[in-house]
C-alpha cells in the first residue's frame, strides 16, 4: 500500500475517494443499511481503484513529474455515473466512474467473442439483447487538463456552477471550463517580473460554496484573499485581505515559517473560512479581515521545539482542516497519528489516534493527551516521545453525518458515531 | 530525531539583543545559535538543488528565513565585529564552487555578505567543541565578501575562475565522501537515497540554468554587478564542460 496523498467524500458521502503517491485512486462506497444488521451501520468497501497519473519525465528541464495525487475533488453527481477530479503536480484529470451491470449480446456482425463474423454466413438478422453480468465498476479518463502549470499545483476546486472550476499552482490560478481542455484563464498571477523578488508562494485555493463568482487564496506568509472574478479578468488586486497582526511576543526566526498557511477551506454555510498554518487553526468571518473570530492551538507545545522541526523538515509539514456538516465542529491533523476535533459551540477539544496497535476495531476511541511538561500521568504521552515520522496530513468529513476518514500515511482509517 | 551536537534552545521568545555591555556577554551565544540556523537554512537550500523537484514554498521560506537572519545580523553590528576579527583563511575555491553549485549564495543581502560558506565541510554530527567550528565558520565568511565581490560576482577572470572551480569542485566531493557516515545519513535523511549519488548531483548543477524552481532562489541580486545573472549563466556553460571533464574521468 502506498502513501494516502488526499481524501475526500463525495457531495453525498455514499463514496470516499483517495489519492496515493503511487498515482492510483481507490474510491470506496458505503453499503446500504440493512434491517437485518442495525449494528454494521454502513460501511465502506472498496469499490473502484484505477491509475489516475503515471509519472512523466520533463525533457526540457530534466525533471520527473511526481505521479502522487495532490487533490481530489468530486463534481455533485448529474446522472447515474459519477465524476471526479484529480490532479498531481502538473495535470489535471476528469475521471468517469461508471456501473455496468448489463451486456449486450447478439451482435450481428461479430460473434461472443468479438471476432468479425464472415458477411457471407449471415442469413438472418437480429436485435442485440441486454443481459445482466456481474457488476463492473469502470473508470474511465474523460478529460486531461494538461500543459497549463509551470509550478507545482496545490490545489483544485469545483466551481458552483458546476460548469468552471479552478487550479492553483505556487504562483498562479486558472480557471477551466469542464469541456475545454485546450484553454484556460489565468486569473491569478504573483510571479514577480524578476523571479529574484519571489518572497511568497500560493498555497492553496478554494471557490466559495455558493457564490460562483467568489474565490479565496492563502500564501505562505500567512495571509488570505478573497477576489471577485467579477471585478476584473486578472483578480490581482483583492476584494479581501485577511491577515493577523502578528503578536510580537512569540516572534522569532520562526515566525513566517509557522505562520504560512497549509489549506483554506469555506464554511458549509459560505460565512466562514477556516485556515491552518504550523501549530493553529483559526476560523475567520468573510466580514472581518482584521483577525480572526476563533484560534484554536492544534499542538502549542511543539512552539518550543520549532529549531529542531526546522532541522528535521517536519515544519513544512501541509496539515489540512475540515468542518463538519454543520460546521459546529473542525478536524485536523497533528504527529504520533494523533489527530484533534474542535468543538466551536461548546469549545470543547479532544485528541484522539489513528492506531491499530491503540484501538480494536469498533471500540471507542480513547482521549489522548500530551504532557507538556512536569510529572507524565499514566496515559499521558511526552512530546519527545512523540512520533513526527507519524503524521496526520489529510482528513474528511462526511458532509452530514459523524462520519470521519483519517489518512495514517499508508492507512486509512474510518470512524463514525458511537450507535446507541 | 534531535541532531546531536546543535544546540536545543531556540530562539523563540527571545527579543533582539540591543547593544548594551550585558547584552554583548549574551551575545556570542545567541549569535552562534542565529549562525548555526543560517548555516543549517543554506545547507537546506544547498540541498533543495540535489532533489529532483524541490518544493518552491519550502525554498521560499527558507530564503527569507535566511534573509532575516543577515538582515538582522547587518542591523545589529555584529557584521561589523566579525569582519574586524579577520583571522582564519578561508578557501576562495570553496567559496566560487559553492556559489555555482547553489543558486541561493545569491541570497546575500543585496550582496552584503556571504555567510556560513565554511559550513559546507561543517559536521553536523560533531560532538566536539561545537565553538571551534562556529568560529570557522564565522571566520571563513569574513572572506566571503571581499572574496565574492572580486571575483565570483564580476567574473573578470573567468580563465582563473574556471580552474579555481575545478580545485573547488574537487574540495566539494572530497568533503562529501569524507564527511562520517552518520553525517552524511543524517544531512540526507530526508532526502530519498536515489537521489544521492554523483551523477544527480551534477545533474542539479547544470539544471542551474532552468527556469522555475531554480529561479525562486535568486532571491537577492548583487548590486556590484547586475549582469551577474549572465555572467554566471556563461560561467555555468564552462561548469558544464568541467562537469563533463570529471565525469569522463
Amino acid at each position: 500500500a502506498d502513501i494516502i496523498s488526499t481524501v475526500e467524500f463525495n457531495h453525498t458521502g455514499e463514496l470516499l475517494a483517495t489519492g496515493d503517491k503511487g498515482g492510483r485512486v481507490v474510491i470506496f462506497q458505503r453499503e446500504q443499511e440493512s434491517k437485518n444488521q442495525p449494528h454494521r451501520r454502513g460501511e465502506y468497501n472498496v469499490y473502484s481503484t484505477f491509475q489516475s497519473h503515471e509519472p512523466e519525465f520533463d525533457y526540457l528541464k530534466s525533471l520527473e513529474i511526481e505521479e502522487k495525487i495532490n487533490k481530489i475533488r468530486w463534481l455533485p453527481q448529474q446522472n447515474a455515473a459519477y465524476f471526479l477530479l484529480s490532479t498531481n503536480d502538473k495535470t489535471v484529470k476528469l475521471w468517469k466512474v461508471s456501473e455496468r451491470d448489463k451486456r449486450p449480446e447478439g451482435y450481428n456482425l461479430k460473434d461472443e467473442d468479438g471476432r468479425l463474423r464472415d458477411p457471407s454466413m449471415i442469413t438472418m438478422l437480429r436485435v442485440p439483447v441486454l443481459r445482466p453480468m456481474d457488476l463492473m465498476v469502470e473508470a474511465t479518463p474523460r478529460r486531461v487538463f494538461a500543459n497549463a502549470h509551470t509550478y507545482h499545483i496545490n490545489s483544485i476546486s469545483v466551481n458552483s456552477d458546476y460548469e468552471t472550476y479552478m487550479s492553483a499552482d505556487d504562483l498562479r490560478i486558472n480557471l477551466w471550463n469542464f469541456e475545454i481542455t485546450n484553454q484556460s484563464f489565468n486569473i491569478v498571477d504573483i510571479k514577480p517580473a524578476n523571479m529574484e523578488e519571489l518572497t511568497e508562494v500560493i498555497t492553496a485555493a478554494e471557490f466559495h460554496p455558493h457564490e460562483c463568482n467568489t474565490f479565496v487564496y492563502s500564501s505562505s506568509k500567512g495571509t488570505i484573499r478573497l477576489c471577485d472574478m467579477r471585478t476584473a479578468a486578472l483578480c490581482d488586486r483583492h476584494a479581501k485581505f485577511f491577515e493577523e497582526p502578528e503578536d510580537p511576543s512569540n516572534r522569532s526566526f520562526f515566525s513566517e515559517i509557522i505562520s504560512s498557511i497549509s489549506d483554506v477551506k469555506f464554511s458549509h454555510s459560505g460565512r466562514y473560512i477556516m485556515t491552518r498554518d504550523y501549530l493553529t487553526v483559526k476560523v475567520w468571518d468573510l466580514n472581518m479581515e482584521n483577525r480572526p473570530i476563533e484560534t484554536y492551538q492544534v499542538h502549542d507545545y511543539l512552539r518550543s521545539k520549532l529549531c529542531s522541526l526546522y532541522e528535521n523538515d517536519c515544519i513544512f509539514d501541509k496539515f489540512e482542516c475540515v468542518w463538519n456538516g454543520s460546521d459546529s465542529v473542525i478536524m485536523t491533523g497533528s504527529y504520533n497519528n494523533f489527530f484533534r476535533m474542535f468543538d466551536r459551540n461548546t469549545k470543547r477539544d479532544v485528541t484522539l489516534e489513528a492506531s491499530r496497535e491503540n484501538s480494536k476495531p469498533r471500540a471507542i476511541l480513547k482521549p489522548r493527551k500530551v504532557c507538556v511538561g512536569g510529572k507524565r500521568r499514566k496515559d499521558e504521552i511526552s512530546v519527545d516521545s512523540l512520533d513526527f515520522s507519524k503524521k496526520i496530513l489529510h482528513t474528511a468529513w462526511h458532509p452530514s453525518e459523524n462520519i470521519i476518514a483519517v489518512a495514517a500515511t499508508n492507512n486509512l482509517y474510518i470512524f463514525q458515531d458511537k450507535v446507541n | 530525531m534531535f541532531v546531536r551536537g546543535l544546540k536545543r534552545k531556540c530562539f523563540d521568545g527571545e527579543e533582539d539583543i540591543e547593544g548594551t555591555l550585558a547584552g554583548i556577554k549574551a551575545i556570542p551565544s545567541y549569535n552562534l545559535q542565529r549562525q548555526s540556523l543560517l548555516d543549517m537554512s543554506l545547507v537546506k537550500l544547498q540541498l533543495c538543488h540535489m532533489l529532483v523537484e524541490p518544493n518552491l514554498c519550502r525554498s521560499v521560506l527558507i530564503a527569507n528565513t535566511v534573509r532575516q537572519i543577515q538582515e538582522e545580523m547587518t542591523q545589529d553590528g555584529t557584521w561589523q565585529m566579525i569582519n574586524t576579527q579577520n583571522t582564519g583563511q578561508a578557501s576562495l575555491d570553496r567559496l566560487v564552487s559553492t556559489d555555482i553549485l547553489c543558486r541561493s549564495s545569491r541570497d546575500q543581502a543585496e550582496g552584503k555578505h556571504v555567510p556560513g560558506y565554511g559550513t559546507f565541510n561543517k559536521d553536523f554530527e560533531s560532538d566536539q567543541a561545537q565553538d571551534s567550528s562556529e568560529t570557522m565558520s564565522t571566520a571563513s565568511s569574513v572572506q566571503a565578501p571581499r572574496n565574492l565581490q572580486s571575483n565570483v560576482w564580476e567574473m573578470e577572470n573567468p580563465q582563473e575562475n574556471k580552474g579555481n572551480f575545478q580545485k573547488s569542485l574537487d574540495q566539494i566531493f572530497e568533503t562529501l565522501e569524507n564527511k562520517s557516515p552518520n553525517s552524511v545519513e543524517d544531512l540526507f535523511s530526508e532526502v530519498d537515497n536515489s537521489y544521492y549519488d554523483l551523477d544527480t548531483m551534477l545533474t542539479g548543477m547544470m539544471s542551474n540554468t532552468k527556469m522555475g524552481h531554480c529561479d525562486s532562489l535568486e532571491t537577492f541580486s548583487s548590486p556590484t554587478n547586475t549582469a551577474s545573472n549572465s555572467n554566471c549563466k556563461s560561467d555555468l556553460n564552462d561548469l558544464d564542460h568541467i562537469v563533463e571533464i570529471l565525469v569522463e574521468s
